[in-house]
């Protein structure tokens, strides 16, 4: 079969990846693209870095991919993530769904990107414009007394 | 550093402890993890009998900050219960918190 989810250190060329979704049953295809923005929580972030595990993400987005065929009635799946560091502005990931009717094609793609990024071992650290960096969810999590959780 | 001086540094370590260890294993860090502990990879000589019990070694021997609540873990590629027993020669991942897309 196919190999329907990859990485890359380079850069994500979507004209290329819709190419792998060309067929003649489909009506239309739906894709999603996640961006490197200028800020996180307030803060103003200058570039970050995407580490993998790349033995396991690979079969873990393949069987994200897989599930997305189960679920959805899709013509072809693909999502490419890079790794590496990036720059403000960079297709970080990048998720391409075909199918006969659009219902189907957003759902799958939807469900395509909220797995990948649940799911993968895929881990961000951002660089921030004073001068640190943080890796993304991986803060102590203290609970204040109102509740309310503050990273530590 | 290359992975390579790291394991032949850690090596040594490992043969000192802990004493009656039964078991080789690689363990491969990522992300947070990494950091804490400051090399890709290393092998650890241990006598712990589950995934669980060798992140509760290793957490109190290098002090690192997430708990397994926060964590899974991987054994040979692929996820594995924390419960999963540790056998000679594992490759052994924790997972921080991921953060793709």
């Amino acid at each position: 079969m196919a190999v329907r989810f990859t990485l890359t250190d380079t850069p994500i060329v979507p004209a290329v990846e819709q190419c792998h979704l060309n067929d003649q049953r489909a009506g239309g295809y739906v894709s999603f693209e996640g961006w490197v923005r200028d800020h996180d929580d307030g803060r103003a972030v200058t570039s970050l870095d995407y580490q993998v595990y790349p033995e396991l993400a690979l079969v873990e987005g393949e069987r994200v991919i897989s599930e997305a065929y189960q679920r959805f009635d899709i013509l072809c799946a693909r999502c490419v993530h890079r790794h590496g560091e990036l720059a403000i502005g960079d297709l970080a990931v990048w998720v391409g769904v075909s199918a006969a009717h659009r219902d189907a094609a957003f759902a799958a793609c939807r469900y395509v990107i909220d797995q990948i990024k649940d799911r993968l071992p895929i881990w961000k650290r951002e660089h921030y414009l004073d001068g640190k960096s943080l890796w993304i969810n991986c803060q102590n999590i203290s609970v204040e007394a109102n509740g309310k959780e503050i990273a530590q | 550093m290359t992975v390579a001086m790291a394991i032949d540094r850690t090596v040594a370590k490992g043969r000192e402890y802990p004493p009656g260890a039964t078991v080789t294993i690689r363990v491969r860090y990522f992300a947070v993890l990494r950091e804490e502990r400051g090399m890709e990879e290393e092998l650890i000589s241990t006598g712990v009998a589950t995934a669980a019990e060798l992140y509760d070694e290793l957490r109190c021997r290098f002090s690192f900050s997430l708990s397994t609540e926060r964590l899974r873990v991987a054994c040979n590629g692929d996820f594995v219960p924390w419960s999963q027993p540790i056998a000679e020669g594992d490759l052994v991942v924790f997972i921080p918190p991921v953060a793709g897309g």
